[in-house]
């Protein structure tokens, strides 16, 4: 991998894979929703959204097609310390994606119609999360589990500060944040690296760098007591959350806390693009013991992200119908005052190895997943910090791994929530059967 | 200066010829088939184990069994306890993942290269002597019922569901829900769920994909080992009644008031995969509600009129005549006009076709786009199953090109005619919506 930083401050990364005629550019911005302030949440999201809709040399009825024509597929994402863009199609389109993504860092449009658009899109996108109670109480928990640190709330936005964004509003935000100095330019595939770089410095040589983006310097004061929510809504199935406080990922207990996730969960990759596709290996997980094989819950996981500053270790678990949430609570505390009390086995510690250094191969699988861990770990920290993992992993030790339990597993530093559900007042659903209507 | 936004692609590349995965096909004596492709480029295997066993072989009125079949097989064989299997997973990072679909129970998983021999023996293991030991089927159970409770508080799924029981009714296995009820679900014994095992898994309906950094003869002469021995019978065969297409409009509304968007589902039966029109189908849906971000479907509804977060079709061919599925999730004051949009789309494709550039387009895009479905090892397994299950030859990655290349914008128009009609729509909505036209 050659790093290099453009002199407009461009941080550039290139891996060349030759295993198939295929390139994956990713473009980073350091900024996400931990960067909004009051009254602008989910500016960070709805910004990407705007960045799909035409620039100065891409007219709006032809972004659709340039990466279309060589067989790719294009994307983005937001989430609390990045936003990120992607293409993957074959080698030969790489001129294309890195002139798309040019294009996008400087010249997007914003036409005030496209604005008001996309905001009935968002929203819909945000009463689609909502229909889900699980993720209603996972936002919900986040969100009473910060007090100060604007980690607290949902990257999607609060509803109001989505109705009431203006078009500056979003303007301001593109302006501010995309910048080349405040962004990474990720290539893997089939290139030539010297080649490639030409054509980055060709797209992105002449864009002025900006000022450095303002940043919210909130530090969330330590937790003192634990903390409880409950929802109660119309449902039919009961949800139980707990969320500690955690480490961000360059602490030095952030490994040694992943092992514990696989010890008590089953490990999950770190690639938030792809991990999620392939459910950890828990079977012989701690919690999935003592909740899912004792008929408590039908499903528990864990999830521990790298992030720039300390987010949440959440554990989750789905009840089994008719099992009250807080009898999933107290058998979920009762393992994980064990493992804090008495850490774990050298045994544990072995299979966790074995299990994270597995899931590191199985998520490096394209030269998309590949460019997205490179570019993900150099927006929160640096690159090396990704090709350091391995290394990190192999010489954690059971009493790393005690000690993170001893600090993160207190119950003063956690939050518990969960979703009781109402019974439905359902209509009745009706049937009918048209010629034709209007 | 404007940058040109249509440079001509270059398709050609000569390091890395259109020579196609070439897998190796062996069937053994006892008619297991073996499909084994050799990559370098992770030091890991794919394995894709897939038996034609799927939900369309339960039997009727037990809709469900398979379902909690594949829920109970890994938990126990007659040569290693449920806890002995876990750990050999778990101790090597795997997760094996059971699926079921109408035709087909698929187990796969991908493990490390230097585990593939056990792995492949456990696997053998579990498809053909599990135990299913009465305590193990008690707790799947509970994760089962919760599952379901949980999609009836679900109105995508609720939408689907509804709309495939009313375009395949009478009991049609198209029809059916794949996890059954909880008055069936319940009430299954180990005895139903051995039963179903022995009539319906046998070694001439499984195919054994390998796909990895795993040497060809050697991938090859393990799966003989693991499953050369097995004999059982073949399974009687299990016909599908016929699929009547709609002959009127329908619409059914699921009122969930507890909700906050309302989800749409829109859909016809179209043809079976074996049907010779099967690639004019395939463009026609990717113009329609595919291509970029939902096609004409998504330009219209998404982009246009920003009334929703996601809208597209899906088309799913199958051997029998599978469904053309719109699905959109909108607010739920958008309901009437999302649905007018989607009628105003099918009647514009079904009345006046697609264009010749849209044909282009599609077509381009699809074919470039298989060097990027065929990158991974899983991917290439699971393309192999699906060419092995539809028997459309081992070169069929190579002649897919080909294939998409002759279509006809008349035969694209001809498909949409077949397939879309608004007076023959099934149209259900699930949500926090209830129907103002005086149903």
């Amino acid at each position: 991998m050659r790093a290099t930083t453009l002199d407009n401050g461009l941080k550039v990364l290139i891996q060349e894979e030759h295993t198939a005629p295929l390139a994956s550019v990713w473009c980073w911005y350091k900024v996400g929703s931990k960067d909004e302030r009051p009254g602008l949440t989910g500016v960070s999201h709805w910004v990407e959204h705007m960045n799909f809709k035409g620039t100065e040399n891409i007219p709006r009825d032809q972004v659709k097609g340039i990466i279309e024509q060589y067989g790719g597929s294009w994307n983005g994402y937001t989430w609390i310390d990045q936003t990120t863009y992607l293409e993957t199609a074959t080698r030969d389109a790489l001129d294309r994606m890195l002139f798309i993504e040019s294009e996008r860092m400087a010249r997007c449009l914003y036409h005030p119609d496209d604005c008001e658009s996309e905001r009935t899109v968002i929203i819909s996108e945000l009463q689609g999360g909502e229909n889900d109670p699980d993720q209603f109480l996972d936002q919900e928990l986040t969100a009473t589990a910060f007090k100060a640190h604007p980690y607290r709330h949902p990257t999607i936005g609060w509803l109001p500060d989505l109705q009431s964004m203006t078009r500056d509003d979003l303007y301001g935000y593109y302006r501010r944040y995309y910048v080349p100095n405040n962004a990474t330019l990720v290539i893997v595939g089939d290139v030539d690296t010297d080649e490639a770089l030409k054509r980055v410095e060709r797209h992105f040589g002449a864009i002025q760098p900006g000022p450095e983006p303002e940043r919210i310097r909130t530090i969330e004061p330590e937790q003192t007591g634990e903390r409880r929510l409950r929802i109660q809504k119309p449902g039919t199935t009961t949800y139980l959350k707990v969320a500690y406080h955690a480490p961000s990922a360059t602490d030095p207990q952030f490994v040694p806390l992943l092992v514990l996730d696989a010890v008590l969960t089953g490990a999950k990759g770190l690639n938030l693009w792809s991990s999620f596709r392939l459910p950890p290996p828990q079977r012989s997980a701690r919690l999935y013991r003592a909740l899912v094989e004792r008929g408590l819950a039908s499903s528990v996981s864990g999830s521990l992200l790298p992030t720039a500053q300390p987010f949440l270790y959440t554990l989750s678990a789905t009840a089994t119908d008719g099992t009250p949430a807080l009898a999933v609570g107290e058998a979920m505390f009762e393992e994980l005052d064990r493992v804090r009390r008495d850490g774990i086995s050298e045994a544990e510690l072995v299979k966790a190895k074995s299990q994270l250094r597995a899931r590191l191969v199985f998520d490096n699988d394209s030269v998309t997943n590949i460019a997205h861990q490179l570019g993900y770990f150099e927006t929160i920290a640096s690159a090396d910090l990704f090709t350091a993992l391995s290394a990190r992993i192999a010489a954690a030790t059971v009493e790393e791994a005690g000690a993170a339990a001893e600090a993160v597993f207190r119950p003063s530093n956690r939050t518990l929530g969960w979703f009781e559900p109402l019974e439905i007042r359902s209509a009745k659903s009706e049937v009918r059967s048209l010629k034709s209507e209007v | 200066m404007r940058p040109t936004v249509s440079d001509k692609p270059q398709t050609s590349d000569s390091r890395f010829p259109q020579r196609g995965l070439n897998p190796q096909r062996t069937v053994l004596d006892n008619g297991v088939t073996l499909l084994v492709k050799q990559t370098t480029t992770t030091p890991a295997v794919a394995i894709n184990l897939a038996m034609r066993a799927g939900s369309a072989c339960d039997p009727a009125g037990a809709e469900g069994t398979t379902w909690l079949l594949s829920r109970v097989i890994d938990r126990g064989t007659a040569n290693r306890s449920a806890a002995e299997i876990a750990e050999e997973l778990d101790s090597r990072g795997i997760t094996l993942n059971i699926t079921v679909t109408r035709h087909l129970f698929s187990l796969v998983c991908t493990c490390l290269a230097e585990d593939f021999e056990p792995v492949l023996s456990l696997l053998g293991d579990i498809v053909m002597s599990p135990v299913l030991p009465e305590p193990e089927i008690a707790t799947r159970k509970g994760e089962v019922v919760t599952a379901i409770r949980q999609d009836e508080d679900n109105p995508a799924v609720r939408a689907s569901e509804t709309l495939m029981a009313l375009l395949y009714p009478d009991g049609h296995p198209y029809g059916r829900r794949t996890k059954g009820s909880i008055e069936i679900v319940e009430a299954l014994t180990r005895a139903d769920l051995q039963r179903q095992h022995a009539a319906r898994f046998a070694p001439g309906e499984l195919t054994a994909v390998l796909v990895g950094d795993v040497d060809r003869t050697r991938a090859k002469e393990m799966a003989a080992r693991v499953f050369g021995g097995w004999r059982t019978p073949p399974p009687s065969s299990t016909p599908l009644p016929p699929v009547r297409p709609a002959t009127v409009r329908r619409r059914v509304v699921i009122p969930m008031m507890n909700k906050s968007q309302a989800d749409i589902a829109y859909g016809f039966t179209t043809i079976t995969r074996r049907d010779p029109d099967y690639y004019a189908f395939w463009l026609m849906n990717n113009v329609f509600g595919q291509y970029a971000l939902g096609g004409r479907l998504g330009d219209n509804i998404r982009e246009r009129q920003g009334m929703a977060y996601y809208v597209s079709s899906a088309l799913d061919a199958n051997v029998a005549e599978g469904p053309l599925v719109v699905r959109a999730g909108v607010s739920p004051a958008n309901v009437d006009r999302a649905v007018a949009s989607i009628d105003e789309e099918v009647t514009s494709l079904f009345a006046g076709g697609a264009t010749q550039k849209e044909l282009d387009d599609s077509r381009r895009y699809l074919i470039g786009s298989i060097p990027r479905a065929l990158e991974t090892n899983a991917a290439i397994a699971n393309f192999l199953q699906t060419e092995e299950f539809f028997e459309l030859g081992l070169d069929y990655d190579a002649r897919l090109p080909d294939l998409l290349g002759a279509v006809t914008l008349d035969e694209v128009n001809a498909a949409a005619r077949r397939a879309l009609d608004p007076d023959r729509a099934t149209v259900v909505i699930a949500g926090p919506y209830e129907d103002k036209q005086g149903g």
